[in-house]
């Protein structure tokens, strides 16, 4: 019988590092090693726990890492919650990857990129970062702007500082809501602080947080003169089947696991305001 | 075409069943289902099932997949088997129509194999329509209830059943029961199918103003009408609608423990239900307003801009006949499709 997309793979949780105190990342392997399967910039797969469901899991690793793909993921749920408390060398399921991803190799080479991320907001576009620092070459100047609540709330900041930082060929910039002691970055909004660094006009903007904050963000990127068609973001709906035919995680006419996750604004911008 | 005695249909079903399992309408609950026919079975000749033929490719619940464990070793068990031939007589047209809608899902890449299986290994035999009802109202959509266009399609006119193959399993099919026929005049089907058509042309649902809706309609004004609050109101959200509709597909995937291991399994879900959207931390639907609004203009608006102009609608009337606070497709098509 012909190959079922609904049917998971055995895989295996070869690392899970704790990045904050609820976002942990899960390194995933196929159980014979190397990757459980292929995947592009700012797609994602359904892990799943058998007897506690599924769900939809952005992918943090670049598709350039050749033994593992990486979830980083905010405990929230039900399955989520099983993720949490699994040990190294644990079996998983999985399947995917699903949806189009970001378009990495066309639109977005050789301009100046800026990443606007919010929290676990970062996860999604996480992936897109490294696969742009594996081609730092294809790309301009790289800017990542990413805030959230506290300090220990953010994600893999110490790696962002340290190693994508370090060389200067991406601009870090980190920002926290609420002064806090032991902080002497930036502290305020994310969409405030995207406001005070002034992109260059002639980047493209990828968005990845709260929704309130990509609101923000976006309207504050208008008012500079960014063109909708600049900006992208990825989207987050329920979803069962992850290939569009469930039923649910629709923007009007559009799937968000096969139409999207991955949306520009001109193309969010015609769909109902329902997400 | 091939003509069948009236009093031949008994032993045209046993003929049938002798190969392949037949599924036919009987009566039930003061309405009609498919049953599987076996020896004794009485055919029923209902306008229509209560619950439409989209259970025998996308059943109300089946296994996806099965999942056993061994010192913390997960093994995926594949629960899928090659189905059965299998033949259903009686599909009415709408139904027949529905099928094209559900093969435009699940068959659409990736193919979903659990429906392909069972689409593949069916033969459908349409019963064109005689006596519409008032809730029938297929031909706003332009589809034909006097003639189905599946594997064959029949006719019942007063001297007899007239059938007629229009795929390669349907002409097997009919040779293999050609004992049984003897040649029809097809004027016979075509002067009852004319008189069909002139029922058809007074059904009162049958002329809607369409011009808001389809692949052109404007998204954005429809949903942002201020209409869905009024029309949403009574809304129970019960989703029966959804269940007996013909071309509703939605579902739902879960996970059962066995004791012996875990089977995950997918069935029906409606897009009325207040858990449908809801996640973790918020839900894009959170009244039933959004639900309802979100039920129509998927048949009236995002599902044909994805098809071609093709609506996600067959005028069954089944909604019609079964919400209990009398709120259905016709009366968002009346309401909405006014000139403001």
């Amino acid at each position: 019988m012909d190959k079922e997309a609904l049917i998971p793979h055995v895989a295996v949780v070869t690392r899970i590092v704790k990045e904050t105190p609820d976002v942990k990342s899960f390194y995933v392997s196929a159980p014979e090693g190397g990757k459980p399967f292929e995947h592009k910039p700012g797609q994602c797969a359904m892990l799943s726990i058998p007897g506690q469901g599924e769900s939809m899991i952005s992918i943090t690793s670049s598709p350039t890492e050749k033994d593992f793909i990486e979830f980083s993921v905010k405990k929230v749920g039900r399955v989520t919650g099983y993720l949490h408390d699994l040990e190294p060398g644990s079996q998983i399921l999985v399947r995917g990857p699903y949806g189009r991803p970001f378009p990495v190799d066309t639109e977005l080479k050789g301009h100046d990129l800026v990443f606007v991320a919010g929290g676990i907001g970062l996860a999604p576009l996480h992936c897109v970062i490294n696969y742009v620092r594996a081609k730092r070459q294809d790309y301009g100047k790289v800017t990542v702007i990413y805030g959230s609540r506290s300090k220990e709330d953010l994600v893999d900041y110490r790696e962002m500082l340290d190693e994508w930082g370090k060389d200067g060929s991406i601009d870090v910039r980190l920002t926290i809501d609420r002064e806090e002691e032991g902080w002497d970055g930036h502290v305020g909004f994310v969409p405030n602080y995207v406001k005070e660094l002034q992109p260059a006009l002639s980047s493209k903007v990828l968005i990845c947080g709260p929704p309130v904050m990509i609101k923000f963000t976006l309207a504050g990127l208008k008012e500079m003169g960014f063109a909708l068609d600049q900006v992208y973001t990825t989207m987050e709906m329920r979803m069962k089947c992850g290939i569009g035919k469930c039923g649910r995680c629709n923007i009007g006419s559009k799937y968000v696991c096969k139409d999207g996750p991955v949306f520009r604004f001109d193309e969010l911008d015609e769909l109902p305001n329902e997400y | 075409m091939r003509k069948l005695a009236l009093d031949k249909l008994d032993a045209f079903f046993k003929a049938i069943a002798k190969n392949e399992t037949l599924y036919l309408p009987v009566r039930e609950n003061m309405s009609a289902a498919f049953e599987r026919y076996e020896e004794g079975t009485v055919y029923f000749e209902a306008p229509n099932t209560l619950r439409s033929a989209k259970d025998f490719f996308f059943p109300q619940s089946e296994t996806l997949a099965a999942f056993r464990f061994q010192q913390n070793k997960i093994e995926v068990v594949d629960p899928r088997r090659e189905s059965e031939d299998f033949v259903v007589f009686g599909v009415r047209p709408c139904d027949v129509a529905s099928f094209k809608i559900l093969d435009s899902v699940f068959l659409a890449d990736p193919v979903d194999t659990y429906y392909q299986n069972r689409r593949r290994h069916s033969t459908i035999i349409s019963l064109s329509c005689t006596k519409p009802r008032s809730t029938c109202f297929c031909t706003l959509y332009g589809i034909d209830a006097t003639k189905g266009g599946a594997d064959i399609d029949s006719y019942k006119c007063d001297d007899g059943y007239y059938f007629e193959a229009n795929t390669e399993k349907g002409r097997t099919l009919l040779e293999s029961l050609d004992s049984l026929f003897t040649d029809g005049d097809d004027t016979v089907v075509e002067s009852q199918r004319e008189a069909v058509r002139n029922v058809l042309e007074k059904l009162p649902f049958g002329k809607l103003d369409m011009r808001k809706f389809g692949k052109d309609a404007k998204m954005l004004e429809l949903f942002n009408s201020p209409e869905w609050d009024e029309l949403s109101q009574s809304c129970l959200g019960c989703g029966t609608c959804t269940f007996v509709c013909p071309t509703c597909q939605c579902f739902d995937i879960r996970d059962f423990d066995t004791g012996h291991g875990v089977q995950r399994y997918r069935c029906w879900d409606s897009c009325m239900y207040s858990d449908f959207t809801q996640m973790a931390a918020a839900n894009p639907r959170r009244t039933q307003k959004e639900r309802f609004r979100q039920r129509f203009m998927h048949k009236l608006v995002y599902y044909p801009e994805e098809h071609q102009g093709v609506y996600g609608c067959v005028g069954c009337g089944r909604c019609l006949e079964r919400c209990p606070i009398h709120m259905h497709i016709v009366k968002v098509i009346k309401t909405l499709g006014e000139d403001a």
